[in-house]
């Protein structure tokens, strides 16, 4: 086996170091009626140029982005990752290392988390990010569960334009909640948040640009649950979006929650991704996940160590602030190269490009009898709605070779308001070609 | 004014109604460097034994107790900023926060200098 | 007070030594806002005007200031800064429970296939058939290695997992009107992750002490059963290594009085192909498939830790999962009954699920029985060649995939575990762990998994015996100064905690000159 440096003789000779009569003496803890009395029934171990053909084969059975025009985003998008990205996180000395316990020897990662957290506070105009958690979804649970730290309150209400994924997430870690307020879709970008806010809620959770395209307004959440005592969670599943739009930060947000995996990281069906969270200074103590600082060693020289761990599972057990252990680093890589390649400027050009991609799919949505655009306002991902059940609409248009987006009954089954609601994305790599492959076809769809 | 100490490490030093508590020499040694105090808000009402505050060493975080039942009157929140006065004056500077002494016959069952230094020996 | 001064010492040693840092090959590098700025790009992207934006008067007015460099310069440093880390690649990490293991190249290729990593998961099922078949073949693998009824694949780590794992108990218990179950029992050498997540849930956590050869007495679990206890969190093979040798019986106690047993699978590598966790009576598993089938760790993370459910507890898997349907393969994503919910947007951790497969393809069952053996021979080697010199707590029998010392062989030494650790570094190989499992004494946890060679495991062990006479004859300051040939000396803990700097900001006088 490829994989197994030991020789027969070899394994021999070390057991006659150990005084062992054969391997299964040095698993005489096992109970004898559970120690190999089975047959796996599993293939036996494989050439590398089979496993490969197995694999092409079942990759070959998908429908990749790149296979024809392409308007699914909904929580994931479509982005180009430039080539040094991939190449650099592959690495031996990125890719094979472990979480930085040794810090002497672990310069590499922990100046890279310096860097990503400098570049996540900044997008975000916060105080401090965190070295990343699993995605955005869980991130967002977190974030409830710190306000609640935070607050000492237990309300949390979460907008109707909150991704129903994220929505669910959070519903399933605070399962049975009474203080759990989940106000309905809102795919018409309806304001819907404010009266719900009271002086025992603990923080309000608002999506921007929301999970239906609309851009909220983030500086009125603010302020009407500052006004009550309560926090501001705003939650972003497309980062891109920040090289245009105002950072939460600088509008009141007291933590932000976001979705990572639109820089550097491909959309891999769903994972893995990364989860952004910022927050203010005062509120560090409270906040989970990994933090890198900086500090100097016994020379006097720079360097940085994981710090204020006391907050996490292996110091705190019960009392931590959460179970988390492990961050999302390679990912955090990627983010972190994508970002210091495209530097503001790119990063801001490639913003302006996406809403330019977006705004020719709108007008060009709009022409097509059948079809409605339901926003006045988005970044680079609206709702439309059609003249025809959205999930047999989008299946169809896919035996065509065209990915039209998400059918919003895929997340909201119960909502008979949003059966012919269809959420699409345009990014830098959609063509004008591509709009106009789906225009025609959803005009001969619809006609 | 006397001072007794809690088989928990804390000492409570007794000035009239008030109790100032922080932590032992012999633990802020045992402890390490302190890098985080967490104090309890002024007001807060204890019982004896509960948790009352929480010190934290980059690898450790240690419940401080309230060493005798009664209402926090005041906290040093300077250690909020320099949380190595702990261990560079426990006794005095390290100060974590003043109880208003609810029971002064709980403080019979505490330990004095010759029972503490016993204790640590 | 409760004095926990558990855990590894944080000085920075005594100084005395020049620095060996900033040298020809492993260079200081500066910040990546200390070497770029604003205006540098190493992206080209067409500058588009926009002549009425849709952006509802949301533009951003506050400034963005992040730092951009040229490809050759992202490259120069991303380069650079990475020589600052060990690896596996470049050298033995016998890091005890980490199971740092060789991650396969092929895994990585597989992963990038466009039909896997460049698929969306809310595109429509018809046209992802290939990723929902590459789910089910990863089920079967990892159901048939623990011999389970179910298996949920989304959580995102280990710890996720184990969240999962103890929901699904919850779920259960509340469906069959046993809610009043409040307490868990967790061994106390378990990893932190465990009272972390019975916490979570809200449950109280009754320790279980662990007996004098470090596993868990059958005993002293019948004796912390009640009628509130909801379930058992055991690790086995256990955090010291050692398998539990009442492991069945402890399930056999566990059921009878009504409760569950969860296993924190963190150790799987040790017994995968070996013992199947079902036929000792486990309800709930998470797999760690960073540790166990060898996706990267990446410098912590993505992780993955699918979960193994037993019959009973089949029916509270969370969504999404994949069944067979009547056109092909089904993505179920709402929950029916009374199942969880979900836990994670979307279907967890597909890439790894692709490196995860073609490992288990790779090894084929024989393989992954073989790995699992040899894990278990590295470890007991090296314990073998060692006892002499270092001390074994728990005695002379035989240990799984870990070997464990603790430091009474430093006593009067004025060494710690942690001083000969990083004396290790200068040795050229990466610590054990330290101080974990909390139950010995000054533990070091070796773990040297399948992946090394005997000459590398001899090579370990000579430094480590030499290590040891050293330590033993008063050559105190090669301890307490090291490493002294790290890109880095020991470094200043307690400052970065008490004044906490955690990103860079410009220094007053930039500002100043910018003006």
């Amino acid at each position: 086996m490829r994989y197994l440096p030991h020789s027969d003789h070899e394994r021999a000779e070390m057991l006659g170091v150990i005084g062992a009569a054969n391997i299964d003496a040095l698993f005489s803890a096992v109970p004898a009626r559970a120690l190999k009395s089975f047959d796996l029934g599993l293939p036996a171990h494989s050439p590398e140029f089979l496993v490969e053909a197995h694999m092409r084969a079942l990759a070959a059975k998908n429908h990749a982005g790149a296979d024809g025009p392409f308007f699914v985003g909904a929580g994931a998008y479509r982005h180009h990752v430039p080539a040094t990205v991939d190449h650099l996180i592959q690495r031996s000395e990125w890719l094979t290392a472990y979480t930085p316990y040794q810090p002497e020897i672990s310069q590499g990662t922990l100046q890279m988390l310096f860097e990503f957290q400098t570049q996540a506070a900044k997008l975000t105009g916060m105080d401090v990010a965190n070295a990343s958690l699993y995605d955005g979804s869980t991130g967002t649970a977190e974030a409830v569960l710190m306000a609640r730290r935070l607050t000492r309150r237990n309300k949390i209400v979460l907008s109707g334009g909150l991704h129903p994924h994220y929505r669910d997430v959070v519903r399933a870690y605070l399962k049975d909640d009474a203080d759990l307020q989940i106000l309905s879709a809102s795919p018409e970008g309806q304001g819907d948040i404010l009266d719900h806010i009271d002086e025992t809620t603990a923080a309000i959770v608002v999506q921007t640009p929301d999970f239906y395209g609309h851009l909220r307004n983030i500086k009125t959440a603010a302020d009407a649950a500052h006004a009550k005592g309560a926090l501001l969670i705003v939650v972003i599943t497309e980062v891109v979006s920040l090289g245009l739009l105002e950072a939460p930060g600088a509008l009141g947000a007291d933590i932000v929650v976001a979705e990572g995996q639109s820089i550097g990281n491909a959309l891999n069906f769903g994972g893995p991704y990364l989860g952004l969270m910022a927050t203010r200074k005062e509120f560090i103590r409270q906040m989970p996940g990994r933090l890198c600082g900086e500090t100097v060693d016994a020379d006097g020289q720079r360097g940085f160590v994981l710090t204020l761990s006391t907050r996490e599972q292996h110091i705190r057990r019960e009392k931590a602030t959460s179970n988390i252990c492990t961050n999302s680093g390679l990912c955090a890589l990627a983010f972190s190269i994508h970002m210091g390649l495209l530097g503001e400027a790119g990063f801001t050009r490639l913003a302006r490009l996406n809403h330019a991609q977006a705004s020719k799919l709108a007008d060009a949505l709009a022409g097509v009898p059948g079809v409605e655009v339901l926003n006045k306002t988005f970044f680079n991902e609206m709702t439309i709605s059609t003249a025809q059940p959205a999930v047999a609409l989008v299946e169809r248009l896919a035996q065509r070779g065209i990915l039209a987006g998400v059918p919003v009954s895929r997340l909201e089954p119960t909502d008979p308001s949003v059966v012919n609601l269809i959420v699409l994305a345009a990014t830098e790599l959609t063509t004008d070609a591509d709009i106009a492959a789906l225009t025609t076809a959803l005009a001969e769809e619809l006609a | 004014m006397t001072t007794k100490f809690t088989p928990d490490h804390e000492y409570i030093r007794v000035e009239g109604a008030t109790g100032i508590v922080g932590i032992t020499q012999f633990a802020q040694e045992a402890l390490g460097d302190i890098v985080f105090v967490e104090l309890p808000s002024v007001g807060k009402v204890f019982k004896k034994g509960d948790e009352a505050a929480v010190v934290e060493s980059v690898k450790a975080a240690s419940e401080i107790y309230a060493p005798v039942s009664g209402t926090v009157t005041e906290v040093n929140d300077t250690l909020t900023g320099e949380p190595g006065l702990v261990n560079q004056d426990p006794a005095a500077a390290g100060w974590m926060f003043k109880i208003a002494i609810a029971d002064a016959s709980e403080l019979d069952g505490l330990l004095d200098d010759a029972g503490y230094a016993e204790l640590t020996k | 007070m409760s004095m926990n001064n558990q855990g590894r010492p944080t000085g920075v040693g005594t100084s005395g030594f020049a620095s060996t840092s900033g040298s020809a090959l492993l260079p200081n590098e500066p910040l990546l806002f200390e070497i770029g700025d604003t205006e540098h790009s190493g992206v080209d992207l067409p500058h588009v005007t926009i002549s009425t934006n849709r952006l509802g008067g949301f533009e951003r007015k506050s400034p963005l200031d992040l730092a951009g460099l040229t490809e050759p310069e992202a490259m120069r440093h991303y380069v650079r800064l990475s020589r600052l880390n060990h690896s596996i690649d470049s050298g033995m990490y016998p890091l005890g429970s980490c199971t740092m293991k060789h991650n396969p190249r092929l895994n990585e290729k597989m992963a990038r296939l466009p039909g896997f990593s460049d698929i969306h998961p809310l595109q429509p099922v018809s046209t992802v058939q290939g990723a929902l078949e590459l789910m089910n073949q990863l089920s079967h693998w990892l159901m048939t290695l623990t011999n389970t009824a179910a298996v949920a694949l989304t959580p995102k780590a280990g710890a996720h997992g184990e969240l999962l794992g103890m929901m699904a108990i919850k779920a259960a218990q509340d469906a069959a009107g046993q809610s009043h179950r409040k307490i868990v029992l967790v061994p106390e050498s378990a990893h932190g992750t465990n009272p972390a997540t019975a916490a979570f849930l809200g449950y109280s956590v009754k320790p279980i002490p662990a007996r004098e050869d470090g596993t868990v007495d059958v005993q002293a679990v019948k004796d912390a059963l009640s009628p509130e206890v909801a379930a058992i969190m055991l690790t086995n093979p256990n955090t010291c290594g050692l398998f539990e040798p009442q492991v069945i019986e402890i399930a056999q106690a566990i059921h009878d009085a009504g409760a569950f047993f969860y296993c924190d699978g963190a150790n799987f590598n040790a017994i995968m192909g070996v013992v199947r966790p079902g036929d000792l009576g486990i309800d709930a598993m998470h797999i760690n498939l960073h540790k166990t089938f060898s996706t990267p760790h990446g410098g912590g993370g993505p992780g993955a830790g699918p979960v193994v459910l037993s019959e009973a507890l089949a029916p509270f898997a969370p969504v999404p999962f994949v069944r067979k349907g009547s056109n092909g393969l089904e993505l179920v994503e709402h929950a029916e009954g009374e199942a969880l919910g979900r836990i994670t947007a979307f279907q967890g951790q597909m890439g790894m699920y692709v490196r995860a497969l073609t490992y288990m393809l790779s090894h084929g069952g024989d393989g992954l029985a073989q790995a699992a053996q040899d894990a278990v021979l590295n470890a007991n080697y090296i314990k073998a060649r060692l006892a002499h010199a270092f001390s074994v707590p728990f005695g002379d029998y035989p240990t799984m995939h870990e070997a464990l010392f603790d430091d009474s062989f430093l006593a009067g030494t004025g060494v710690t575990t942690l001083d000969f650790a990083k004396a290790l570094i200068d040795e050229g190989f990466h610590p054990m762990t330290m101080y974990f499992p909390l139950v010995v004494h000054g533990a070091m946890l070796i773990e040297p998994t399948e992946s090394e060679s005997k000459q590398t495991l001899d090579r370990f062990c000579e430094v480590m015996e030499e290590l040891a006479v050293d330590a033993k004859s008063g050559n105190v300051e090669r301890f307490t100064a090291a490493p002294m040939k790290a890109p880095r000396r020991r470094l200043d803990e307690t400052r970065a905690a008490r004044s906490p700097i955690l990103k860079w900001e410009r220094s007053a006088e930039t500002l100043k000159a910018a003006e």
